[in-house]
């Protein structure tokens, strides 16, 4: 073999940090990536039973932890069965080759006459388990690239709908979440941080806690329990004196801000050549995006001891070892004196309060060494603390010919940067550390380049136009945190472009889905245009209610989805059905990659009609579900779903593709149920009526 | 609020509490009692995932306090399902994969057990009005209607 091993297998050589076998048999796979309600480590144990030749049930999923197992850096971008999938393939081929190696010795036979079923190896008359082997079996070794995974044709696990591992335990209430974890010892904390203020002065004998937390402008309680803990931060921040100020931009005029800089300026994409003599016509337009809350389910938490200058820590962040480095840095450790478990949290959509929660569980664990203290954010906290996703602001123009056909593009987008994770700019990028009396950061959010981008992400169209000039201003001074939430810019840019074309179309007097394929090549993109438009069936005829399309190659290089939305703008925007078509290659589980798309579709309808971080000057006023509402489920769409499998092409993530396509198609059916064209986000009541007033 | 004694009963086992009066009954339920299934989302009864009977009518825990459940019988996710093993709404969410993160799926239990027993042949617009209070990140709400319609059909 002479292949370059996958790039997380080079980066983590050792078998054994991939995969153990106990003496009774028992599998455990580590992997770097972790659970975040997407079902990844369900379908990461598909690809390792499959190439070990053992059940699920021997089979157990480790959670990620900085003391053992790979080095996977973040679980983000929809890279996880592209990444650690490809590297467990190649690990879990190894480490059956030596078993059944081992297993040749054993019973005198030539390792191609072994065959394995679930752990048991049998050649000629005799048997052997992966269990007995296992002292025998050298684990700790480099991958050598001497064993060849299984062809597709060979799977048994890899794509069928295995039901998710870890759904039993979480309908009959079993604790698994990091809010159900219990630590012999245990005590209960809360951050007193009002939104918008700056602790100026507190006196901490208003309340008999265990422990009150002062540094800088980081305030804390540690309390016996949560009752306690909540009825002490409550007096605290009433007692407190904090600083307000006006730092905040018009929440009305985001793109007033976002183009007043300063900016760093890219050009993302100059090429192609094209006649200007062919342009007969020209349009442009502009679309807004506004800042955008996670809003999980549950508010950030984290548990934290510290013991005689050690911390360790339990989080439901989204990569163990780069938060390790950051909280050591920001308290001057060395990285060994950190270490960090990963407990699932609920469903994670990017960089969210999980980091800085792990940060406030620390600081308060000093107070109290050798006590565990769990730390929970409120809801609030959790609405106007944890990272937005950027507002965008884009100017897109167009050249076309006599057919109405693209001949010049042109795209220009302002954002803030999408990428402030841990680490990311030399920065630890935990809140409290801007907080404390020896301050570090902030530091702007950055975009991770192309291609796979920040804000810039899907900035460039994948289709077939003459000239094409993409160009992006990220904002470099700005009181807004912001960092990454699923699809980054993709979201914004999708249904830039895709409203965009809709336009181009209607201008042209021609269809969308017609228009969309007269420009496409990328036969993976045209079959799932073309399965959407089938799956939706013709456009209803009824008044006020319309078809839109959407379309696109997550970051130009993963998943292909169309999405046929239907809408009806009668009172309210609602979105009544999505037809969505998508080929993520190779499919793991089909279900799961089901799930992933209706759920990134109702997620993003739910953006897309409904939601927008609310300020005023001072500080953010959207801290709870009635200010910040999210998506119901009587406002739910059905979501139809159709997957083109490709065995034979490399798997390619689910769960950001969706999220673009879809508010684009949505935005065209609202406007082919009344004529209306809403370029501002979200498309609620109050938008159409602008809409119609311009 | 000074600590007074409360009884009440939960998922059929008799419990004294000692806690202040004005306690949570969520807290109490995760806390001393030991229960992981309700959660808490808001703490201000607008999501839906801290949701418990309370003498058969889904209850926000979270500000529902200790001293106004005094001799009620409260049930938790975990006290769903009966001796013959979890209750049809259980495995009906599981045979529906109606979850992503899980985070909301025991008030969505909850919730919905309230509804079956009140109405025991629901319709798909009444499923969808019973759970309308309930939130969802994840984006499972299609999933889990069709796990109720289920498992209201094998009853």
């Amino acid at each position: 073999m002479t292949a370059e091993p996958p790039p997380a297998l080079a980066a983590n050589p050792r078998l054994a940090d991939w995969v153990g076998v106990a003496a009774d048999g028992t599998v455990t796979v580590r992997v770097g990536k972790v659970e975040l309600g997407q079902g990844i480590l369900t379908a990461l144990a598909q690809i390792a039973a499959d190439e070990l030749d053992v059940s699920l049930e021997r089979l157990r999923m480790a959670p990620a932890g900085t003391d053992a197992g790979p080095d996977e850096g973040f679980t983000a971008g929809s890279m996880s069965v592209a990444m650690s999938g490809a590297a467990l393939r190649q690990a879990c081929a190894e480490v059956r080759a030596a078993f059944v190696a081992a297993a040749a010795r054993e019973l005198g036979v030539a390792p191609e006459d072994v065959t394995v079923v679930d752990g048991v190896c049998a050649g000629g008359p005799g048997r052997v388990t992966y269990g007995d082997l296992a002292a025998r079996v050298d684990l700790d070794r480099d991958a050598a690239g001497d064993a060849a995974p299984k062809p597709a044709g060979r799977l048994r696990l890899v794509g069928t709908d295995v039901p998710r591992l870890d759904l039993p335990d979480k309908v009959a209430g079993v604790p698994r979440f990091i809010h159900d974890l219990r630590l012999p010892g245990q005590l209960h904390g809360r951050v007193v941080r009002p939104p918008g203020a700056t602790l100026v002065d507190v006196d901490p004998d208003t309340v008999e806690v265990r422990a009150v937390v002062r540094d800088g402008g980081f305030l804390g309680v540690v309390a016996d329990d949560e009752h306690a803990a909540d009825t002490a931060a409550r007096r605290l921040a009433e007692s407190a004196r904090w600083k307000r100020e006006e730092t905040l931009p018009d929440e009305d005029d985001l793109p007033g801000y976002l183009r007043a800089g300063p900016t760093d300026d890219t050009v993302v994409d100059e090429s192609g050549r094209a006649d200007p003599a062919g342009v007969v016509r020209t349009l442009a337009a502009t679309f807004n995006k506004p800042y955008l809350a996670h809003a999980s389910m549950a508010p950030s938490c984290a548990v934290a001891r510290w013991d005689g200058g050690t911390a360790t820590v339990w989080t439901h962040s989204q990569g163990v070892h780069p938060l390790r480095r950051a909280i050591a840095s920001v308290l001057g450790l060395d990285a060994g004196a950190v270490t960090v478990h990963h407990v699932e949290g609920a469903g994670c959509y990017g960089h969210n309060g999980a980091d800085d929660a792990a940060l406030d569980a620390v600081l308060l664990a000093r107070a109290v060494p050798g006590r565990p203290v769990m730390l929970r954010w409120s809801r609030a906290d959790e609405l106007a603390w944890a990272p937005f996703g950027s507002a965008m602001s884009i100017d897109v123009a167009a050249g076309v010919d006599a057919s109405g056909s693209v001949v010049t593009w042109s795209y220009e987008l302002w954002s803030q940067g999408f990428a402030s994770r841990p680490g990311f700019a030399g920065n630890p990028g935990l809140l409290a550390a801007r907080q404390l009396e020896r301050p570090v950061g902030p530091v702007p959010a950055v975009d991770p380049s192309m291609p796979q981008g920040g804000s810039t992400r899907n900035s460039i169209p994948g289709y077939a136009f003459g000239h094409r000039s993409v160009r992006a201003h990220r904002l470099l001074r700005t009181p807004i945190r912001t960092s990454s939430m699923r699809s980054l810019g993709a979201y914004g840019n999708v249904f830039a472009i895709e409203s965009f074309l809709d336009e181009l179309a209607a201008a042209a007097g021609r269809d969308p889905l017609e228009y969309r394929l007269a420009h496409l090549t990328d036969p993976r993109g045209r079959a799932v245009l073309e399965a959407a438009a089938d799956l939706a069936g013709p456009p209803p005829r009824e008044e006020a209610v319309g078809h839109g399309i959407g379309y696109a190659r997550y970051k130009g290089s993963g998943a292909y989805c169309a999405v046929v939305a239907e809408v009806e703008a009668v009172r309210e925007v609602r979105v009544r059905r999505l037809a969505i078509a998508v080929d993520v290659g190779r499919v793991v589980n089909p279900d799961g990659v089901r799930n992933q798309i209706e759920g990134g579709a109702v997620q993003a309808t739910s953006w897309t009609v409904k939601e927008r971080v609310r300020f005023d000057r001072e500080r953010v006023t959207s801290t709870d579900w009635e200010s910040y509402p999210i998506l119901r489920f009587s406002e739910t769409p059905r979501v139809d779903v159709r997957i083109i499998d490709r065995p034979e092409e490399p798997s390619a993530g689910s769960g950001e593709a969706v999220h673009g396509p879809a508010a684009a198609a949505i935005g065209n059916a609202v406007a082919d149920a009344i004529g209306v064209r809403v370029r501002d986000l979200p498309i609620t009541r109050e938008q159409v009526a602008r809409a119609i007033d311009r | 609020m000074a600590t007074e004694t409360v009884e009440l009963t939960v998922n059929g086992a008799a419990h004294r509490v000692a806690a202040g009066g004005d306690t949570p009954l969520l807290y109490v339920l995760r806390g001393p009692l030991g229960l992981a299934g309700p959660r808490f989302g808001c703490g201000l009864g607008a999501c839906g995932a801290c949701l418990v009977l309370v003498d058969g009518r889904a209850v926000t825990s979270c500000d529902t306090p200790l001293w106004s459940v005094a001799g009620a019988a409260v049930t938790t996710v975990e006290g769903l399902g009966g001796d013959d093993g979890p209750h049809p709404l259980q495995r009906a969410f599981l045979d529906e994969q109606a979850a992503q993160c899980g985070y909301c799926t025991s008030g969505l239990l909850v919730r919905a057990a309230a509804l079956l027993a009140e109405n025991p042949a629901p319709g798909e617009d009444d499923v969808v009005a019973a759970l309308d209070a309930n939130l969802c990140r994840c984006g499972v709400q299609r999933r889990v209607v069709r796990a109720v319609l289920r498992a209201a059909g094998e009853r």
